[in-house]
């Protein structure tokens, strides 16, 4: 392993963050802000309590996935869309690094960001609401995992990418809904029970059931199915990338 | 033994199903500089493409300092130091940034006395700190360069260095290669200026189809360079040349009997038109016009171009 690549083309990303810190954080924080006044305000003073946690604290888990999971695809996505789009990745592809090399360095910077990023949001929650971290370690790990998950899924979305629209196109279409409807804002207990059975379909219910349960001790679905998807999903990811890597798709022509 | 470089049988087809290299052979020996020259789409950024990793070969291999571009590509790569054709810059970076990112790339440790010699070769120690996007395109060329040779090649590929690049500046990059070559660099450059072949290459070699046509010591070029051709057109048609012109000049009659070629060295102290006049009009010919021409490697390469393409 050349990880004195690894290491330069992590410090040049994240030298790139560093640059933009205040856009990097602010725009998380205000938009957390603005969830905690429309949601925390206008439906907790309606709901008050979701399986006896007050509405502006259940929400929190969510609201950190949410963010996490589309600054992990953007940054990611980004990070490798940039040098293929201004034609610098050149320098990549005729350096003595290989595939593996290339992607610890840019899906570790981006998991990074996102994680800095999770991390502040939850922070500014903590002015919000009270919260207490019932496991704080498996809190952790479901974070850093999810960084990383999705961090891989935006490096292949950023390679798939032949247009600036259609690197928005996936956490537009996909990711977004998908997020929205996996119990960020509510309990799947809530739905009626057709949407219940629909709602199991989406990954990311999963996601957001095991990192609350980190949270309260309370979960939507057992723990280890919240295990479990992560893990797939993170294999999923890295067979395909894999396949890219051998094949050179996309990059090498 | 020395040859750094060896390629063998190199094909190159690109997905359309595009042949752009169609068996390319070549080894060059470590320390020359080479100059590729070859039309636009002749297929010289593909061959540097694929020896340097940006494509695939589709057939054919390349050994560089001994090692396969494929099985050993860490070892191959280390090697190779790439100036693109195109300026690919990050826009927002600092020059020094980038360049220290390239040493980074290739998993040398920091230097910064290395880098800050380079930039001052080049001439960009002053502007270190700026964004590349706040330079002009010779600068950002340079840049590219002091890319490429901060992580120490062997062997550097320059893409058209001096495209678009003013006379100054050209002749400062001609130093500038000159420099690497006495460090013991091997340089491979293409271009489509005649005279930067003539004036920095040890080697030519002429590329066009995907085709190398011809690879050649830039001295026997010039040789062939140096000469002149008179053409002497006759008023009356004659079957043979009198004997008396035949000692030993380089004459010959065209088939219809109207014309004589003769060939001479322009860097010869006598170049014998004088007494070829006076021989011929003595032997009783009749001249009726003359013509000089030169081939140039400007020729050479014409026609070369055009005898692959017929
Ligand atoms: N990615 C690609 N896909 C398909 N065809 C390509 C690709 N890149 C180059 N070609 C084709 O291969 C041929 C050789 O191109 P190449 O860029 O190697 O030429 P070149 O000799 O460098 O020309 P120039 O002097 O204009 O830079 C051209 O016909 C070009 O259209
Ligand atoms: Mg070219």
């Amino acid at each position: 392993m050349n990880w004195a690549a690894v290491k330069a083309i992590y410090v040049y990303e994240m030298a790139r963050f560093f640059r933009t810190l205040a856009q990097s954080f602010i725009s998380p924080v205000i938009s957390t802000s603005l969830y905690f006044v429309v949601f925390g305000a206008a439906i907790g003073s309606r709901i008050q309590e979701v399986e006896g946690v007050s509405y502006g604290a259940f929400i929190v888990p969510g609201l950190i996935m949410l963010t996490v999971i589309t600054q992990g695809i953007s940054n990611a996505s980004f990070g490798i869309y940039f040098p293929k789009f201004i034609g610098t990745i050149y320098e990549l592809l005729s350096a003595p690094v290989s595939f593996l090399e290339i992607v610890i360095g840019y899906v570790g910077a981006a998991a990074t960001k996102s994680l800095f990023i999770g991390i502040v949001i939850l922070i500014t929650a903590g002015f919000f609401v009270d919260l207490s971290i019932a496991h704080p370690i498996a809190m952790l790990s479901f974070l850093v995992l999810t960084c990383i998950s999705f961090a891989l899924m935006g490096f292949i979305i950023g390679i798939w990418a032949k247009s600036f629209e259609q690197l928005q196109l996936v956490p537009l279409l996909i990711v977004t809904p998908l997020v929205f409807l996996g119990g960020s804002f509510y309990s799947i207990s809530m739905l009626p029970p057709f949407w219940q059975t629909v709602t199991l379909f989406n990954p990311v219910v999963y996601l957001i059931s095991g990192f609350r349960w980190a949270f309260f001790g309370l979960a939507d679905v057992p723990i280890f199915y919240s295990l479990f998807a992560i893990a797939g999903f993170m294999g999923l990811c890295l067979f395909a990338i894999a396949w890219i890597f051998r094949t050179g798709w996309r990059i090498r022509s | 033994m020395s040859s750094i470089l060896d390629i063998r049988d190199l094909k190159k087809v690109y997905e359309g199903g595009f042949e752009a290299l169609k068996g390319v052979t070549l080894s060059i020996e470590e320390g020359e500089i080479l100059a590729l020259l070859g039309p636009n789409g002749a297929g010289k950024t593909t061959l540097i493409s694929t020896i340097c990793g940006i494509t695939t070969a589709s057939s054919g291999s390349v050994l560089v300092g001994g090692h396969d571009i494929e099985t050993e590509f860490r070892a191959a790569r280390s090697l190779i130091g790439l100036v693109p054709q195109e300026i690919n810059l990050e826009p927002f970076e600092t020059v020094l940034n980038t360049v220290r990112f390239s040493r980074g790339l290739f998993g040398k440790k920091r230097d910064d006395a290395l880098i800050e010699k380079i930039l001052r070769q080049l001439s960009l120690w002053d502007k270190r700190k700026s964004r590349t996007m706040e330079l002009s395109g010779g600068m950002k060329r340079r840049v590219l360069i002091a890319k490429a040779l901060a992580h120490e090649p062997r062997v550097l590929f320059l893409d058209e260095p001096t495209a678009g690049v003013d006379v100054e500046l050209r002749k400062d990059m001609w130093e500038t290669v000159a420099d690497l070559k006495a460090d013991g660099v091997t340089i491979i450059l293409t271009t489509h200026y005649i005279e930067e072949a003539e004036a920095i290459a040890d080697r030519v070699g002429v590329i066009n189809g995907g085709q190398l046509l011809l690879v050649e010591d830039k001295e026997s070029l010039m040789q062939r360079l140096g000469q002149k051709q008179l053409r002497i057109e006759l008023q009356e048609p004659v079957k043979s040349l009198p004997d008396a012109l035949m000692n030993g000049t380089d004459l010959s009659l065209s088939d219809d009997g109207l014309s004589v070629t003769y060939t001479y060295d322009t860097q010869a102290e006598r170049t014998g038109i004088a007494a070829l006049m006076a021989d011929m009009s003595s032997a009783g010919l009749i001249l009726r016009d003359l013509q000089t021409q030169q081939s140039s490697l400007e020729d050479i390469f014409v026609g070369l171009v055009q005898e692959g393409q017929s």
